[in-house]
């Protein structure tokens, strides 16, 4: 570290977008050349391009030490911030050697690097009920927790509000309502809680939702952009697990139906049958499942694909109607292993986030 | 080069020509394949979200199963979900000696453990840091001369970043790039190369899932890709055969061909396009490109 404190300052070169909404013109690259050492910030560059050349540069900014969450931006199209950017880093994963520096994702731009967070992120956020709705009689000191269920809930509290992880995901970008991974991590942080009263009310919420936690696309695109290790996607499927195993919420959205039907036919088969998934996930999670009116209207609405798919011997009907499986004798070990870690009075999670690793 | 071979579920289901094409292109490379046919499906996930351990202790069986192979150099799959669902699980695995245990002491009944430390590696990777790219340039017999293929990499195979050991000296996430470009090809860049198809909320909204994968697709046809290549069998479902109702949601015409990267593979090495059931998928490639030239990639 000391090594690198030492180095002179050099150039970098910054390409930043500029836009702004009331002057009716289109958004624009504009490039400025800045010296600096390689340890110091992408903040830090923005800030002296802004000081040199350009007073009207927008960028939000508070802290510059990686806690306020102001400075969220794309570096060279991945969602960071500023502050916490080493300039050598960003300089190596630039495309042509130019720091690339662009307003996050998702969110309608303000001016230039600045996005309107209260339109998306803080909407979102308020949605998920984000306060404690506490355990009646409230004691007159302190709840009494267990330690192991706060820590469990750390993870979420970490979060620094910043959008990096709504900036980039997948979901919002093709269905802008989606609750998103900041706010789905936040709802997590009062779920987990031990002190909160409303636990089935908030899952039901979120799952009947058809902008809920069913619709999280699972593309690790909020565990890989949050700089706080919140790991939202994460929370996600934790929220999910919580509404469909220990309350068994059953959802309009076929959330409780798809997972119940993959585990079961694994268990059933060893492998996946894909044929009989996707009618149980409409339908319901047995053999005449597929007799269901949702399950048959999914059928028709599919045909185009389905035909196509039998034309092309892509699936043979004997294929559709019987399952792969494992072994006999594989299959009941498999069952045995379902049996055992399904019948623990408790469901076991491990969160490296927590435990950390044990071992090199 | 011989591997314990997962090829996953969906590759003998939905995707046949995936499986299929593997079995053909894998002497081709002299790559011995011993297949796990104990070891059942990985749950993609799913089973992950319904119970960590029970996901965790399936696919340590799998580990188990392929740490028996005799001579094996390491685990080879064929799916990135599949990928993805084990290397979330083996993080676990190996980080918690304790918790290997629990879970090694559910596997005993069958006279099983997962020894920490597996090497599994997808086909891609495999390609290119096992076979290199020099020597899988050497084996080309049909160059894909002037083919314009757009990866797609989907996201079980290139996120999170560190479980899946990607690094500047591991650069996993731009192995389709190397390999088309060894293959002779030209790479297509376009939007939705990372992004995700849509398929895991295919039962859970439709409307957002179809507009994910026509949005690639389209992204894709206006980059002018002749087709593209994944290493995914479940991407592959939602970018072909979900093709015609990606084109009824974005409201375009796609007729975007999408082929599994042994597909891909195997066509460069010589194999014929139909041997590689490249006449199995929803969007015929033979619809767009003429693959009977000498010259591969002529597009139509």
């Amino acid at each position: 570290m000391a090594e690198a404190h030492d180095r002179p300052p050099e150039q970098f070169k910054l390409r930043m977008r500029r836009y702004d909404p009331e002057s009716g013109e289109a958004p624009y690259w504009d490039e400025h050349t800045v010296e600096l050492e390689p340890h110091r910030s992408v903040l830090e560059a923005v800030l002296q391009a802004k000081d040199r050349f350009d007073g009207s540069i927008g960028i939000r900014c508070s802290c510059r030490q990686a806690i306020c969450g102001s400075c969220g931006v794309r570096v060279n199209g991945e969602p960071a911030l500023a502050c916490h950017t080493h300039l050598d880093a960003a300089k190596s994963g630039a495309r042509d050697g130019v720091i690339e520096i662009e307003p996050m994702g998702n969110m309608p731009v303000i001016k230039d690097l600045i996005v309107d967070m209260d339109a998306v992120h803080w909407k979102k956020i308020q949605r998920v009920t984000p306060w404690l709705l506490a355990k009646q009689p409230v004691p007159e000191r302190e709840y009494i927790v267990p330690k192991d269920a706060m820590v469990d809930v750390t993870q979420t509290m970490a979060c620094i509000q910043c959008g990096a992880c709504v900036s980039d995901c997948l979901a919002m970008e093709v269905d802008p309502g989606f609750i998103g991974p900041a706010a789905l991590a936040k709802a997590y942080r009062f779920v987990g809680d031990p002190r909160d009263d409303e636990q089935f009310t908030r899952l039901n919420d979120l799952a009947q939702d058809p902008q809920g936690i069913f619709d999280c696309t699972h593309c690790f695109k909020c565990v890989e952009a949050c700089p706080k290790d919140v790991n939202p996607m994460g929370q996600i499927m934790r929220l999910r697990r919580i509404a469909t195993g220990d309350h068994h919420i059953v959802d309009v959205n076929n959330g409780e139906r798809h997972e119940a039907a993959f585990t079961t036919l694994v268990k059933n088969n060893g492998l996946l049958w894909e044929a009989e998934l996707l009618p149980r996930s409409y339908g319901g999670n047995s053999w005449f499942g597929k007799f269901a009116p949702p399950a048959g209207k999914e059928l028709l609405s599919s045909l185009p694909s389905i035909v196509k798919a039998l034309l092309r011997g892509k699936v043979t009907p004997m294929g559709a109607l019987k399952p792969h499986k494992i072994p006999r004798q594989d299959l009941k070990a498999v069952q045995a292993i379902y049996d055992k870690v399904e019948s623990r009075p408790e469901r076991y999670e491990l969160n490296l986030y927590i435990s950390g690793e044990d071992e090199s | 080069m011989k591997v314990a071979y997962w090829p996953g579920c969906v590759s003998r289901g939905f995707t046949p020509e995936l499986h299929g094409s593997m079995a053909k292109v894998a002497p081709l490379l002299d790559i011995e394949l011993v297949q796990l046919d104990r070891a059942c499906c990985t749950g993609a996930g799913v089973i992950a979200e319904h119970n960590q351990e029970l996901a965790d202790t399936l696919n340590a069986r799998t580990f188990a199963l392929a740490q028996q192979v005799d001579g094996a150099a390491m685990m080879m799959n064929i799916c990135s979900t599949c990928q993805g669902a084990q290397s979330e699980c083996q993080e676990r695995l190996d980080a918690n000696a304790e918790y290997r245990a629990q879970v090694n002491e559910t596997l005993a009944g069958e006279g099983l453990t997962y020894e920490k430390g597996l090497t599994n590696k997808n086909f891609l990777w495999l390609l290119v840091e096992e076979i290199g790219l020099d020597a899988l340039r050497a084996k080309v017999r049909r160059p894909l001369t002037n083919l314009k293929v757009g990866p797609f990499y989907g996201c079980y195979i290139v996120r999170p970043r560190d479980r899946l050991g990607i690094d500047t000296e591991h650069p996993r996430d731009h192995y389709l790039d190397q390999v088309i470009d060894a293959l002779g090809g030209t790479v297509i860049e376009y939007a939705g190369m990372r992004k995700c198809c849509g398929f895991p909320i295919i039962t859970m909204n439709k409307d957002a899932s179809l507009k994910q994968a026509g949005r690639h697709l389209g992204d894709a046809v206006d980059a002018q890709a002749d087709c593209l290549v994944t290493p995914c069998p479940l991407c592959h479902l939602n970018l072909d055969l979900q093709q015609p109702l990606a084109e009824q949601t974005v409201g375009r015409q796609l007729k975007m061909p999408v082929l599994h990267l042994p597909q891909l593979v195997g066509l460069a090495l010589g194999l014929d396009p139909k041997e590689l059931g490249l006449g199995r998928h929803v969007v015929r490639p033979t619809s767009v490109i003429d693959w009977s030239t000498s010259v591969v990639g002529a597009a139509a």
